[in-house]
């Protein structure tokens, strides 16, 4: 299956040992865009990696832009203003919305409803359109620097993300009457893929993936950073760990991301929208990690320093690549047709696993 | 748990470790002939509860290489950072993916880029790179040279 198929969007290539239809292993061949990313960070400087970590996984280009600005402010003992944090995080949230859109429209292709798909990308259109008025940018912004952001917010910003809301509070419950209680898709998402508490944890597997088995892994609530220490939101948890529970965990992130967003819209700081850097940053020597809950789960960063411009070895936890190493566990004894559900359920993003 | 604890405690069990705090998390070193038996004593032991491996880095230290694992306990929440090196001409380093499964894919990517032998490995190939690839790309002695595209 693959290394073109449409159900794995994107370039990966899984070989299936089968019983007639019955999957008995999968294997996952990854590396068709593999980019040697951690290498490539060896010769880089701080600002220039920035424009790396948006190209891992694209629809979470905010949050992976925000751990390795994270690591470095951590290492430089910098405390960013007031106004970057919110911002940060509004941003973040923003980008987990039009994220999980783009999975629920996909998600719903690979089961056979063509509508999804038209639906959610017409509603991330309007996400898209914010982030194109502030950062200049579509899908990967590389707004976040070191030390605080690229540039300050458009004038039009909050009141477009007022209105988005509003506007997506009122769709939102039309994704369920869609999907959610449609018969066959739930005749082919209850059940299948199931994975117990235990297994997600052995396995690293992450974010709402993670989530859908019950492992309470949200880095927001458990290691918080920007200013979800001072915002209120519940973490999505569900117990059955199958293919359906994991799809509603992430409808349900979509309305616990826009809470977030209400109680920050109003009251962004005023100040400065980054702090004075150098233009060549150093860090001390020393080892550096700074985990972000990301779309698709636990985003981290390890840097090792030894002092120089560069890193000297740089390391991307990708939330992907753990869950994918899954996959062969959730699929087996299935049947075919299940392991485009399952795979369309854990959202993988191959640029991502492959780095 | 706080860091003062969980030195105690892995004393107890290993007492061979040396434990140090760095700058963010409580860092262990430990020898690679120790490291299995400190992994299932990490895990299992019932106050230290270490389910969760949420990172494993392979390392070129220069002479040595090293392998970093960043350890979670999801009931308790502390955070421990594992390294063990090894040998350059000969690095052998237990498996530990029958404890944290997640560590099948990690160590076949230190593998992969590095060359790291991980010993009782069910399937140690490289994941990323094609088979007939020259050389461990992250090894900073790597000449990029030996392999066209």
């Amino acid at each position: 299956m693959g290394p073109q198929h449409p159900s794995t969007h994107g370039v990966l290539r899984l070989v299936l040992s089968l019983k007639g239809e019955m999957v008995q292993k999968v294997e996952p061949h990854c590396g068709y865009i593999h980019r040697g990313m951690e290498k490539m960070t060896e010769t880089m400087t701080y600002q220039q990696i920035i424009h790396l970590t948006d190209r891992l996984d694209y629809l979470s280009a905010h949050m992976n832009n925000a751990a390795v600005c994270l690591a470095v402010e951590k290492a430089l003992d910098i405390e960013v203003p007031e106004r970057v944090k919110v911002i940060r995080t509004i941003m973040d949230e923003l980008a987990r919305i039009a994220s999980h859109q783009l999975w629920w429209c996909s998600f719903g292709m690979d089961l056979g409803g063509l509508t999804c798909f038209f639906y959610g990308l017409r509603d991330r259109e309007k996400i898209l359109d914010i982030f194109e008025e502030t950062t200049g940018s579509r899908l990967i912004q590389s707004y976040n620097c070191p030390g605080g952001l690229m540039a300050d917010l458009d004038p039009n910003f909050q009141k477009k993300v007022k209105d988005f809301i509003k506007y997506f509070r009122k769709i939102l419950p039309e994704y369920d009457e869609l999907l959610s209680g449609n018969i066959i898709m739930m005749e082919r998402a209850k059940g299948v893929g199931v994975m117990s508490k235990e297994q997600a944890i052995s396995f690293g597997m992450t974010g709402p993936s993670g989530r859908g088995s019950g492992f309470s892994c949200d880095v927001r609530k458990h290691h918080p950073y920007h200013a979800y220490d001072r915002v209120k939101f519940n973490e999505v948890l569900r117990t059955e760990g199958d293919t359906y529970a994991r799809y509603m965990v992430r409808l349900d992130e979509m309305r616990e991301s826009m809470n977030i967003i209400e109680q920050l819209i109003d009251n962004i700081p005023t100040g400065d929208v980054a702090v004075k850097m150098k233009p060549i940053i150093k860090l001390p020597e020393g080892e550096y990690y700074q985990r972000v809950e990301s779309a698709r789960g636990e985003f981290g960063v390890y840097i090792i320093s030894k002092g120089e411009k560069n890193p000297y070895r740089m390391k991307f936890r990708s939330p992907n690549f753990c869950n994918l190493s899954a996959l062969d566990t959730l699929a087996r004894g299935q049947k075919i047709a299940d392991l485009v559900a399952i795979g369309g359920s854990l959202d993988y993003i191959i640029p991502d696993i492959d780095r | 748990m706080t860091n003062q604890e969980l030195k105690d405690s892995i004393l107890k069990i290993e007492p061979t470790a040396v434990l140090d705090e760095g700058k963010q998390c409580l860092n262990l070193t430990v020898a690679a002939d120790k490291w299995y038996s400190l992994a299932q004593q990490l895990k299992g032991n019932k106050e230290l509860a270490f389910d969760y491996l949420f990172n494993l880095t392979g390392v070129d230290y220069g002479d040595t290489l090293g392998v970093v694992y960043h350890l979670e306990s999801t009931m308790f929440h502390h955070v421990i950072v594992v390294k063990v090196s090894a040998d350059k001409q000969n690095p052998q380093i237990p498996t530990i993916c029958d404890i944290w499964r997640t560590a099948e894919f990690h160590e076949r990517e230190a593998f992969d880029f590095l060359g790291i032998q991980f010993t009782n490995h069910p399937d140690l190939r490289r994941i990323f790179l094609d088979e007939e690839w020259k050389g461990y790309p992250l090894r900073k002695d790597y000449d990029p040279s030996v392999n066209t595209i």
